[in-house]
């Protein structure tokens, strides 16, 4: 005989979710996360799980352009609000944008499990703050762990990001103009 | 400095087949799918019907089991099977070694726990469910009585008299004990040497700390009549042996695939538990089933490494040169030996190689391991390197303030210069540049102006520390040097297959396993090189042992060394018969074709045969081959390393500031010196030191696995395991320096470990060179902010009682 007030049944629930800009709903327990949401349910599985407690940011997506630790907030609390995932990064032809690219050319990734997460921070934190100094681009890069790359080339990475699309915008330019194909 | 050029990645205008890939920093062929969110790690595999396990898992460190009773699981919403090791009747997992009971005592380590547990964390029981969260929902159901025994938590308690023992059969809790070398009149030496100094160093238990989980996903796939078991291992060969033994299945029943990989760096280099349970539950069950290992169980129940204590002497002669060396080390191995290394991976190497880069002509070693109630001790990244390495840069920065030498003078004296050479540990090292590195490092760090900071710093009451070290990493171990280990699975070949299709594109194999090293890449700009062919043309297939005969996966740096050289010789076979096809249809011998730009042509004349035209011959066109060629395009070829191997070498130099208020380390500079032999792709390597320099600091400094004196492990996720961030790793000047290897095929040694191998010693140098007013030494690591404060003002030291 169970007793645990725990394992009592969950009810289920309908939430209607934004992703990348398309309309999902989903049947699932309250306290499901928006990250089990989006790997298992929506079969986005860029977003990756390192730790699951809000530290090692490899969950990271963006909801309404903010980075957001996806395995701290339950599904259903992301009702309402767009969310963006690193499927929203390249092209529907897996064609890179510069971020990615910068990425790539720093040689920013090993095995890849944590780059979803440090891409989508650095998305989301460099919409808000285009002109970040490296110093500034370093605090950022700490608050997500990775454990191949020793960090520095993802700082360059993203510095060398910023500083392109800075260097792109000292003529008139449309801050959209990032992802190239 | 590198000179590493950037700008020549695979999409430039230069036909490919007129330049060499191989030098050169070519994009990587992983990064696309990676940066788009479409890997396919384990965790990303659904299949249909797929059911998930978690692990009931003991919640004490010591105890017979009195009784698991999993009834009340099975009540649980969602929960479909619960198993103990009673319901599966499984074959444990046994890692063996060649060597007499009085030097290793093989022990069993079942695949869920059956009569008795030995640390907390430990597998019990499976849970089988709909969904993960109703499988953690029914662990809480589990009903499991123990009859506690006192934990052994100790290298201490684990010799002691009284002792309880771990395994009934291990007496003194020792799992091996070998007493090596031991030259002739080495006690002598000690007697009359005009300097002997020692030290008694421990270095904390750590996790190499993937940043995805162990996990894997099983089922049984009726029309192959195979279980096909997913699963991020380094190993995949080795898992599937140890499946098919542990689940009396024939080993062409077991299929191992490996997925993307989150890295590993050894954790993942050894046969878990967890993944042949959740086969076994598929095989019951008859539904697919994932395992995801959560972060509290791979922190405190995977495999861990790195506890060991090292009591080392050294004798000089009054120049500083060394005369002899003589270290007892004990590991602490926890509660199994792993297989296929077994519990001698750490004690083993590190008595074996740990006379390193210097001229040491005596030596005695004695190594041990213990075990005790903790989590099982794996392979991380650098095995028993980066603490020997320690030890000995800390034996000759002691002698150095003995002698009044300056700590690089003192190294210059003793390293090795005269290649090849034969240590006393009767290893052979091949030409590398110790002393090279060590001169342009300390170079590096004095041209920066470090030498000048410092004082400048001193007179205004500053703390700051320049340490050094330098160290060499024996790679491409082949057969015959694990044989020396006695090893009864003696890794050492690889066998790589190149097969062309009729379009003229290469798919290829290695036995090794990738998992952020980048071998999609550097491995294809091998074959593109050999066959001169465009490198989007070659594609590398690894990790499923289907596709793959055999292989050894991917450790101790053997991959490029000796899965390059396979893959190389393979790739060069497959040349010979495509020029010997064009030969023939040209009438000509095949030495009078050279293959250049995707095609075959004849020297001096304008015939060309393009691969495709070639292949349409070899599989469409047979009845033009003469007789003595058979007709298809594939070959393999095998390659082993013969002697002792290849030794990569580099010095590491490291500034600190220590702060007097906090305690804190704070790096300012860290600069390394490499040679890792013919760089295949210089940018990869740069990650490769660069990752492993960052790991080896996180040792020096931040992890540390402890536990409570009942065998509680004390961090359960990353707010007490402190992994360092962007914050605590500095960046690093990296500079290359290149002495190919005579007898891999592409001149290269491995890179993989040895930033993580040198970082330790460095730190600690330069730490106790800032504390060198205060006269105080340290020699643990990590190097907490309290041993540092204290250190700094003028507190007893409480190193030794850890
Ligand atoms: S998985 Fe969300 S922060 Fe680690
Ligand atoms: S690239 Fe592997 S964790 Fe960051």
């Amino acid at each position: 005989m169970n007793t645990d007030p725990v394992v009592t049944h969950p009810p289920l629930q309908l939430i209607a979710l934004d992703v990348n800009g398309e309309q999902h709903e989903v049947i699932t327990e309250p306290r499901r996360t928006l990250v089990d949401v989006l790997r298992h349910d929506l079969r986005l599985t860029g977003t990756h799980v390192g730790c699951e407690h809000g530290i090692c940011g490899a969950c990271t997506v963006l909801v309404d352009e903010r980075p957001v630790r996806a395995c701290l907030m339950f599904a259903a609390q992301a009702e309402g609000a767009r969310i963006r995932t690193v499927e929203s990064l390249s092209d529907g032809d897996g064609g890179l944008n510069d971020l990615q690219r910068a990425f790539t050319e720093h040689h920013a990734l090993q095995c890849g499990f944590c780059t979803p997460g440090f891409l989508i921070l650095a998305d989301g934190f460099l919409a808000e703050r285009p002109d970040a100094s490296k110093e500034e681009i370093r605090e950022v890069v700490a608050s997500n762990l990775c454990r191949c790359t020793g960090y520095q080339t993802i700082v360059e990475a993203i510095d060398a990001c910023a500083t392109a699309r800075r260097g792109a915008c000292a003529t008139p330019c449309d801050m959209s103009a990032g992802k190239e194909h | 400095m590198s000179d590493v050029s950037m700008n020549d990645g695979p999409m430039s205008d230069v036909p490919m087949s007129e330049r060499k890939l191989v030098g050169r920093a070519v994009r990587r062929r992983e990064d696309p799918r990676l940066l788009a969110g479409r890997g396919r790690f384990v965790d990303d595999i659904a299949l249909p019907g797929m059911l998930h396990a978690q692990f009931v898992r003991s919640t004490v460190a010591h105890a017979e089991l009195a009784s698991v009773d999993v009834s009340a699981v099975l009540e649980v919403p969602g929960v479909v099977a619960a198993f103990t090791a009673e319901d599966l009747e499984l074959g444990d997992i046994v890692a063996q070694l060649g060597r007499p009971l009085s030097e290793f005592v093989p022990t069993a380590m079942p695949v869920l726990a059956r009569d008795k547990v030995r640390y907390v964390g430990e597998p019990i029981a499976i849970v089988v469910a709909r969904d993960a969260y109703a499988a953690e929902d029914g662990l809480e159901a589990a009903k499991i009585s123990y009859v506690t025994l006192p934990p052994v938590m100790s290298e201490e308690a684990a010799f002691a008299a009284d002792a309880p023992l771990v395994h009934a059969e291990a007496a003194h809790n020792t799992l091996v004990d070998v007493s090596l070398f031991a030259t002739d009149g080495i006690d002598g030496i000690f007697t009359s040497a005009p300097c002997v100094v020692e030290v008694d160093t421990r270095t904390g238990r750590q996790n190499a700390l993937p940043l995805e989980t162990r996990g894997a996903v099983a089922h049984w796939d009726d029309r192959e009549e195979q279980l096909v078991l997913h699963t991020c291992t380094q190993i995949p060969h080795q898992v599937r042996t140890v499946a098919s033994r542990c689940l009396r299945l024939d080993e062409r029943a077991v299929r191992v695939v490996v997925p993307d990989m989150g890295g590993g760096f050894g954790q993942k280099c050894v046969v878990g538990r967890e993944e042949i349970a959740a086969a076994a539950a598929a095989l019951r069950l008859r539904r697919p089933v994932k395992w995801i290992e959560d972060r509290k169980d791979a922190l405190t129940a995977s495999f861990l490494a790195r506890e060991q204590h090292y009591r080392a002497r050294a004798a000089f002669d009054a120049d500083g040169r060394i005369l002899a060396l003589d270290t007892d080390v004990v590991c602490d191995m926890g509660a199994y030996s792993c297989y296929p290394f077994t519990a001698g991976i750490e004690p083993l190497m590190a008595s074996a190689e740990m006379p390193g880069v210097y001229k040491v002509p005596a030596y005695r070693v004695r190594g041990r391991a213990v075990t005790t109630n903790k989590a099982p001790t794996g392979p991380y990244r650098g095995v028993s390197r980066p603490q020997y390495v320690m030890v000995m840069e800390r034996l000759l920065e002691r002698a150095a303030r003995e002698l009044a030498l300056d700590p690089v003078e003192i190294r210059r004296r003793n390293v090795i210069t005269d290649f090849p050479y034969t240590g006393v540990n009767n290893i052979t090292y091949d030409p590398g540049s110790y002393l090279e590195s060590l001169n342009l490092c300390e170079l590096l760090v004095r041209e920066e102006g470090w030498y000048e900071k410092q004082t400048a710093a001193a007179a205004e009451g500053r703390h700051l520390g320049i340490g050094y070290a330098c160290f060499s990493e024996r790679t491409g171990y082949g057969s015959a040097a694990f044989a020396q280990r006695k090893m009864k699975v003696v890794p050492g070949f690889d066998i790589s297959e190149v097969r062309m299709d009729t379009s003229g594109t290469v798919s290829f194999t290695t036995g090794t396993m990738n998992h952020g090293q980048s071998h999609e890449t550097t491995m294809a700009q091998i074959v593109a090189d050999e066959l001169a062919l465009d490198i989007a043309k070659v594609r590398l297939h690894q990790g499923d042992t289907d596709r793959i005969t055999y292989g050894f996966g991917t450790f101790a740096s053997r991959s490029i060394t000796i899965g390059g050289s396979a893959v190389r010789l393979a790739a060069a076979k497959l040349g010979d018969k495509l020029r010997a096809i064009a030969a023939a249809r040209w009438d000509i011998t095949p030495d009078d074709v050279e293959l250049t730009s995707g095609a075959a042509r004849r020297r001096n004349a304008s015939d060309v045969l393009t691969y495709e035209q070639i292949a349409d011959i070899a599989y469409l066109q047979a009845h033009l081959l003469p007789k003595d060629i058979e007709p298809g395009l594939s070959v393999t070829a095998t390659f082993d390393v013969f002697n002792d191997g290849t030794f990569s070498n580099a010095t590491h130099g490291c500034v600190v500031e220590l702060h007097a208020d906090t305690g804190q380390v704070e790096i300012l500079r860290y600069v390394c010196v490499e040679d890792c032999g013919v760089a295949i792709n210089p940018q990869v390597v740069e990650g490769q030191c660069r990752g492993g320099i960052a790991q080896g600091i996180a040792g020096a400094l931040f992890e540390q696995v402890t536990y409570d004196a009942q065998g509680e492990p004390s961090a359960t996720g990353f707010m007490d395991y402190k992994v360092p961030t962007a914050h605590e790793i500095p960046d690093v000047l990296i500079h290359h320096l290149e002495t190919p290897c005579a007898f891999t095929e592409t001149g290269a040694k491995g890179a993989g470990e040895g930033g993580t191998i040198g970082a330790p010693a460095a730190v600690l140098n330069a730490v106790n060179d800032a504390l060198r007013p205060t006269g105080v030494e340290l020699d643990h690591t990590p190097i907490t902010p309290e041993t540092v404060h204290r250190a700094l003002n003028g507190a007893p030291s409480l190193e030794l009682s850890s």
